[in-house]
């Protein structure tokens, strides 16, 4: 059935079972490589995009589920040349070992971010919970995000 | 910020092909570029070729046409910072900045054989490679320089590749090439750059990969898509026993998107269109399988009982005949058992690969942690030469040693074979991943000393109960889990049990009298390489019983330690950790525990001791791990802070492993199947962590990715006991194991 999508502010519409997951037709439609498969399950949050701002995972809801919402990725943050200022403190402190989760981490403390632009370390950390991380990087994704809230940007 | 463009990106699309290296190859040597990968920016400094022979530069070091360094290692990328750290070495060695030079990781159609990466070795074995092939390299453009402008070698200097002689001469290492054809052999005996004139190394230069991820880009073996390429998922059986009984292909088939079902003996795949086409396929053959198989006999409650029943008689790794007797002589004598369950490896990405079959020649993309062995098991596996195979490594999800990155890609190529000229992408799903990884494997350690009247310690005997610690794939294709489903299937033979069942068993205190029995035991689970293999349960085990043989002496743990260690390196990073910690200056206070542990990684590697604090919650029962210090020597420290990084991970991974972890299973297989139940640390419960670096720039660089796994985890057992009062020898350190 066809699907109305709009990613990254750009409308797209495709034909696609409607009960396909969003995950997938980001990943072998749009060639958007950010968000990852982890589980299937919804535990694991590397799948999650911002959906009207909030953080979703994106690997069991149906991708119609989200067709009157902006979708934002990860590769839709930077403004042409420019970093946004969550991937510029994910950089500079160098917030990942493998990589796998960094999606995810980003992806949800952004949308921490976006309701508190002043967050303590309390509530980064409940942002992030959601996220598994095996490498054991979480200390560097809390410092990254609250370097970003010392930025005072606009999110 | 403005997105950085190194120009080692920017050289890319503008050089040719014009080879200039160190190594004449006949043209028929150069493959045509392999463009398929869309999303990959192919390199197109150098042409791809196939390297000779170890001992030549050109094996390592290529300069090409355009004032550009290609560095080849056989090591892979795993989230260590690999690629970073030996560019740096590269550029440190050849003086010439780091934005000059591309690193291509392991791939059997171009890079030098380094077996896997593995054993915290890659530093220290291609960097070492890597180091000799540019000092010998910088060397040598010297002495033509020399000799072209008649002056002594020791005249020149270098700078950015470019050589300057005293009277004004100027000519780069490109210049100087000229278009000729040179080569050389690695001189091993090359002097290295005097440590005092580092630029490049010992400096956090940022990981340039960190970059491309947070803009999402295209950077895991799971982003790679190939034209036409189809989507395949693996049933796996319900158990290891489990025999396919029957399976109705034809309503799988009928599903939308579908391809087909591939049935060999127990293996059953599908293969699909659309990605979630074949996941749909997937749970539906679940459903459409029926299956039979043996029920596990030995269950948890009895392992480590069976452990103890059931293994060979032991082998003895050092002996002592009296050793006995001389701890039941001693002033001080104490005995204790400890145990590791079986951990996960838990990568946070299911495993992922692809392959392709053209004209009997097979393809793979593969997370791999070693390009070669997976060349030579699938040329077992396939019954072909290992020349008709290319396997091309490519990062995976964070492996932590042998998950299931060899299964898939073997999977993949099975799969492929249905399929000439089509690449075959396979993904595990979650539950593929938890329950067919293979082990970490459970242990039991028993330990028993004696102490002088001065708290020394005299005598020390440990015996080890442990299946094995390496069942990786090196030529077998019995290895790989899938082999053995077949309908014509590979038997695996666990073969000689491997020596890390035992490391780091042996103490680096001074110890005159010492026995080391291992007892190898084949045990109910599938097990492999887990970071640090069986030292993360023998150091849990050593260091928790220093911390006992300390309290027995009645000696504070970190004094207790100092005594009996000689080596100045050791006592260095306990006097550190103390003077960071405000060690000796700590207040007791009724909440707190505070637990320390060293090791030194191998008895070879990288130096670590770590302090633990835990808070005690006595009213609920419960603690929490509050604080982990760290101080590390790791020698030459290439990269600050990847070598902080790196030791940061370890520790929360331990503290993961050690507080909450153990595979579940009961009589019908693995119970452990997903987040919910094999919960691992979350971002609420993490503690906080600092590492600080003892760096020895006069030292060669030591192994460091390891090096936290078994001290963090003594560290919390000593910390628990010295916040409860409760001794938790069994792992993991739960509340309730805790006498309130």
């Amino acid at each position: 059935m066809p699907i109305k999508l709009k990613v990254n502010g750009t409308a797209r519409s495709l034909e696609v079972e409607s009960d396909e997951p969003l995950l997938y037709v980001l990943r072998d439609e749009f060639g958007l490589n950010g968000a990852k498969f982890g589980c299937g399950l919804q535990q694991c949050g590397t799948c999650m995009v911002l959906a009207d701002g909030e953080a979703v995972p994106t690997c069991v809801q149906p991708c119609k589920n989200f067709e009157e919402m902006e979708i934002q990725t990860i590769e839709g943050l930077a403004n042409g040349d420019n970093l946004h200022p969550i991937q510029e403190s994910f950089y500079k402190e160098q917030a990942a070992q493998c990589g796998y989760c960094l999606n995810g981490m980003l992806i949800a403390g952004l949308a921490l971010l976006k309701k508190n632009s002043n967050p303590d370390e309390e509530e980064v950390r409940s942002a992030l919970d959601k996220v598994i991380c095996r490498c054991g990087t979480h200390n560097r994704f809390i410092r990254a995000i609250l370097k970003t809230a010392e930025t005072n940007s606009k999110f | 910020m403005a997105i950085p463009k190194p120009s080692r990106r920017d050289f890319l699309k503008t050089s040719g092909h014009l080879l200039i290296g160190f190594n004449l190859l006949p043209l028929a040597y150069c493959q045509p570029k392999d463009e398929e990968g869309l999303g990959y920016s192919t390199y197109e400094g150098i042409p791809e070729r196939p390297h000779l022979d170890k001992n030549l530069i050109d094996s390592w070091i290529r300069l090409d046409a355009d004032g550009h360094v290609t560095v080849l290692t056989g090591k892979q990328e795993l989230g260590q910072g690999i690629r970073t750290a030996l560019l740096q070495i590269a550029a440190e060695e050849l003086d010439v900045d780091i934005d000059r030079c591309h690193i291509i990781n392991g791939d059997t159609g171009q890079t030098a054989n380094e077996g896997y990466t593995a054993g915290s070795n890659s530093v220290e074995g291609s960097g070492k490679a890597i180091r000799e092939a540019a000092a010998t390299a910088r060397n040598y453009m010297l002495s033509l320089a020399s000799v072209n402008w008649d002056i002594d070698i020791e005249s020149l200097e270098v700078k950015n590749g470019e050589i300057l002689g005293p009277s004004g001469q100027k000519a780069s290492y490109w210049e100087l090439l000229d278009g000729k054809y040179l080569e050389s052999k690695v001189d091993n005996k090359i002097a290295f750059k005097d440590a005092k004139n580092h630029q490049v190394i010992g400096n956090s230069i940022l990981r340039e990969d960190i970059l491309n991820m947070v803009l999402g880009k295209t950077h895991f073996v799971h982003d790679l898509r190939l034209p036409g390429m189809l989507h395949a998922r693996i049933v796996h059986p319900p158990s290891y026993s489990a025999r396919l009984v029957s399976v109705d292909v034809e309503s799988a088939i009928s599903l939308q998107g579908v391809l087909k079902v591939i049935q060999d003996g127990s293996f059953l795949a599908v293969v699909a269109k659309r990605e979630y086409q074949a996941i749909r396929a997937w749970e539906k053959l679940k459903e459409l399988s029926t299956w039979e198989s043996e029920k596990i006999t030995v269950l948890p409650d009895q392992l480590f009982e069976d452990l103890k029943r059931k293994s060979q008689s032991p082998q003895t790794i050092e002996q002592n005949n009296s050793i006995l007797s001389k701890i039941n002589q001693s002033n001080k004598k104490h005995r204790a058992s400890f145990f590791r369950p079986y951990h996960m490896h838990g990568s946070t990405g299911p495993s992922c690969a692809l392959a392709k079959w053209e004209a009997g020649k097979l393809t793979v993309w593969s997370p791999t942690q070693g390009v070669y062995p997976l060349r030579n098991t699938l040329a077992d596996l396939f019954d072909i030469n290992e020349e008709s195979i290319r396997c091309i490594g490519l990062p995976g999800s964070g492996c932590y040693g042998h998950n299931g990155a060899d299964d898939v890609s073997a999977e993949a190529a099975l799969i492929a074979k249905a399929f000439p000229n089509v690449p075959i992408r396979l993904q595990w799903m979650r539950e593929n991943e938890h329950m067919w990884e293979p082990y970490g494997s459970a242990m039991r350690i028993e330990l028993s000393a004696g102490m002088d009247a001065q708290g020394l310690i005299t005598a020390w005997d440990t015996q080890i109960w442990s299946d094995t610690h390496s069942t990786r794939p090196r030529g077998d294709a019995g290895n790989y889990v899938s082999a053995r489903h077949l309908e014509n299937p590979f038997t695996f033979d666990k073969g000689g049990f491997s020596g890390g069942s035992y490391r780091n068993a042996t103490p680096l205190y001074n110890i005159s009298d010492k026995r080391l029995l291992l007892h190898n035991y084949d045990g109910p689970l599938r097990t492999s390489a887990l970071r640090g293999l069986g030292a993360y349960g023998n150091i849990f085990a050593l260091e928790s019983f220093i911390d006992e043989l300390s309290h027995l002496a009645d000696q504070d743990p970190l004094n207790f330690r100092k005594n009996n260690l000689d080596d100045p390196r050791a006592i260095a990073v306990l006097d550190k950790l103390a003077k960071e910690t405000g060690y000796h200056d700590r207040i007791k206070k009724s909440d707190t525990g505070y637990g320390l542990a060293f090791a030194k990684y191998k008895n070879s590697a990288a130096y670590l001791a770590v302090l633990a604090e835990v808070t005690v919650f006595k009213d609920k029962k419960s603690f929490h791990l509050k604080r982990l210090t760290a101080v590390i020597d790791a020698g030459l420290c290439i990269n600050p802070d990847g070598l902080i990084n790196q030791t940061e991970g370890g520790m929360i991974q331990s503290a993961s492993w050690t507080l909450l972890e153990e595979v579940h299973y009961d009589e019908n297989g693995i119970l452990s199947k997903d987040w919910n139940s094999y919960p691992i640390l979350r971002a609420m419960k993490t503690p906080e962590v600092k590492v600080h670096v003892i760096n020895r720039p006069e030292e060669k660089p030591l192994g460091a990715g390891e090096a936290a796994q078994g001290p963090v985890a003594a560290a919390i057992a000593n910390a628990v006991f010295d916040g409860t009062g409760t001794r938790v020898r069994d792992l993991p350190i739960k509340a309730e194991k805790i006498d309130w």
